[in-house]
């Protein structure tokens, strides 16, 4: 893809602290229009690489041109057109809801008349136009959510950076904001987003990178890194609370590979059930069996491992 | 005023509006009740024994409150505050996230700190009048007096304040800070009466600075070191602070 094309486009982009190497050199082209994700386990680099998406981290070396500007010297006229919804919630607790939406909007200068016209029709599309006159504080995390998402986007951004937008809420919240995402997305606003949901990614984003200790591992669409990293189903057999060692090495030439997990084994192969058939065909007799779907959860696991990340 | 800057000070505008009568009504209810305490009794005490100082008690007095007012606002607003925009809040970072930089951030938030300093001095000196403690029409000049002793104290409290890693440590601020100062630099009573290093302490600190000018400016006579030289001592205390706050600012934001 050509340079002018993207509207991210970071070459070599890298982020040191001192001695700590957060982001290792990553190359990454964002176009028009998609939905872009950060996958990686906690310490990949993928909130260090969103920040200095946003602006608000200098890169070490390497370049970042965001909106054909560079990101290292055009920050603030770049962060002018950027919709940013941290981790974090940065909402003021003590303001209502409107006014959380109106005052952050005077900070790029939007006029009064026209931020609080935008600030009612943007509560309206996160569903808190009931609640515009109330204070933030007694708000529940979806709903705060949402309003963080609704405060991004009050100087129209052409790119939304959202770092992990739905953590810690409950499922219905979290299938209320892919809703509003995704209706972003149906009007052609640029989404980048960080998560370490798989399915998360799976509904939202059109490409994705897995990051792992501040590299790229793989690059693609969800279904492309399926197919390149895993395979089109999953086969999970279980044998009660038997000891799984010696009924692996049985398994083992059924599918393209075998893991054997502390309750249970997988196989990963393209036909499921053909699959099951060569199991009950070795004469065993799992206590239970389910085909499913290969997921972005096993290329996650197969790319970043098993090992627990604090 | 640059642009950008005015934006961020309208945010602290907009969320005082919720709270500006009880803070203008605190922040001078104390030191008016220390000048009803001291300035009425001790005063009649000191008065009836001594005229030394040349003018009643309370009007030696009032003007140093009224400084000393000024210093607790000011690092009242340049601690906690500015805490809580890294740590509670978190309205510095969601700030950061616009086009306004790290330095219009800091002017915007200490403008605002002036203006509250500016907003209680005027109170104080309503005060003042009431009391008749006031000589002459110089008085007028004791809100800019103020601004001036608040942006010394304020500056270097901010990047105190951004640097501080919990709370707690705007007690010690107050501990080894502005309660020695409040008693120390000339608020109660002249310097000249304090051992010679003490009163270099007194020298060296924004307050006496502030005292001295206020007190000039009420009373109508003439200030210790001259206008220039504690206009001076106070700017540099302004300068230094403000380039402290702002590369304890950027440090904690710009990475």
């Amino acid at each position: 893809m050509a340079e002018d094309e993207a509207l991210i486009a970071a070459t070599a982009l890298v982020k040191q602290f001192g001695d700590f190497t957060a982001v290792d050199g990553i190359d990454v082209r964002v176009r028009a229009g998609e939905a872009f994700g950060f996958l990686g386990p906690n310490g990949a680099g993928k909130s260090s690489t969103m920040r200095m998406i946003g602006c608000v981290s200098r890169p070490t070396g390497g370049s970042l041109r965001i909106l054909g500007m560079d990101a290292a010297k055009e920050g603030a006229a770049i962060r002018a057109r950027l919709g940013v919804c941290p981790q974090q919630d940065s909402l003021d607790l003590e303001l209502t809801v409107l006014e959380n939406l109106t005052v952050y909007a005077r900070y790029f200068n939007i006029p009064r008349r026209v931020a609080r016209a935008r600030a009612m029709e943007l509560l309206d599309f996160v569903q808190l136009a009931d609640r515009a006159g109330d204070k933030v504080e007694p708000l529940s995390g979806g709903m705060k959510r949402r309003l963080t998402i609704a405060r991004a986007l009050v100087n129209e951004p052409e790119i939304v950076l959202l770092d992990e937008p739905t953590t810690g809420l409950d499922p219905q919240a979290r299938h209320l904001v892919w809703e509003r995402l995704f209706r972003l997305k149906q009007r052609g606003v640029t989404l980048v987003l960080t998560t370490h949901y798989m399915d998360e990614a799976e509904q939202l984003c059109d490409r994705l990178v897995v990051m792992d200790t501040g590299r790229i591992v793989a690059e693609g669409s969800p279904r492309e890194l399926i197919e390149r990293h895993s395979t089109r189903e999953v086969l999970e057999v279980r044998f009660g609370t038997e000891p799984l060692d010696r009924f692996a090495e049985k398994l083992d030439g059924i599918g393209e590979r075998t893991e054997v997990l502390p309750d249970r084994i997988l196989v990963y192969t393209d036909d499921g059930d053909a699959a099951a058939a060569q199991v009950h065909g070795l004469g065993l007799t799992p206590s239970s069996v389910l085909v499913r779907r290969g997921s972005l959860e096993d290329v996650f696991l197969q790319l970043t491992g098993r090992t627990l990340v604090d | 005023m640059a642009r950008p800057t005015a934006l961020a000070l309208e945010y602290h505008l907009v969320s005082y509006r919720r709270t500006w009568r009880s803070s203008v009504f605190s922040s001078f209810a104390l030191p008016a009740m220390f000048l009803v305490a001291m300035g009425i009794t001790v005063g009649r005490y000191i008065d009836e024994r001594s005229t030394a100082i040349g003018v009643p008690y309370l009007d030696y007095l009032g003007p140093g409150l009224l400084a000393s007012t000024a210093l607790q606002v000011a690092v009242g607003d340049s601690t906690w505050p500015v805490y809580s925009g890294f740590h509670w809040s978190r309205i510095y970072h969601a700030m950061r996230a616009s086009p306004l930089t790290v330095g219009d951030m800091l002017r915007g938030h200490l403008l605002f700190a002036m203006l509250r300093v500016a907003l209680s001095g005027v109170a104080f000196l309503v005060v003042l009048l009431l009391f008749g403690a006031l000589h002459s029409w110089w008085a007028l000049a004791t809100p800019l007096v103020c601004v001036l002793l608040g942006a010394a104290c304020a500056a270097p409290c901010f990047a105190y304040a951004a640097r501080a890693d919990n709370d707690g440590a705007f007690a010690v601020l107050f501990r080894v800070g502005v309660v020695p100062m409040t008693l120390f630099a000339g608020v109660f009573f002249p310097v000249e009466s304090l051992p010679g290093p003490a009163r270099v302490l007194a020298w060296v600190s924004p307050l006496w600075h502030g005292v001295e000018l206020s007190r000039a400016a009420t009373l109508g006579t003439s200030t210790a070191w001259g206008l220039p030289a504690h206009t001076a001592v106070l700017l540099l205390w302004c300068a230094a602070g403000y380039v402290l706050a702002l590369r304890a600012f950027t440090r904690k934001l710009g990475d």
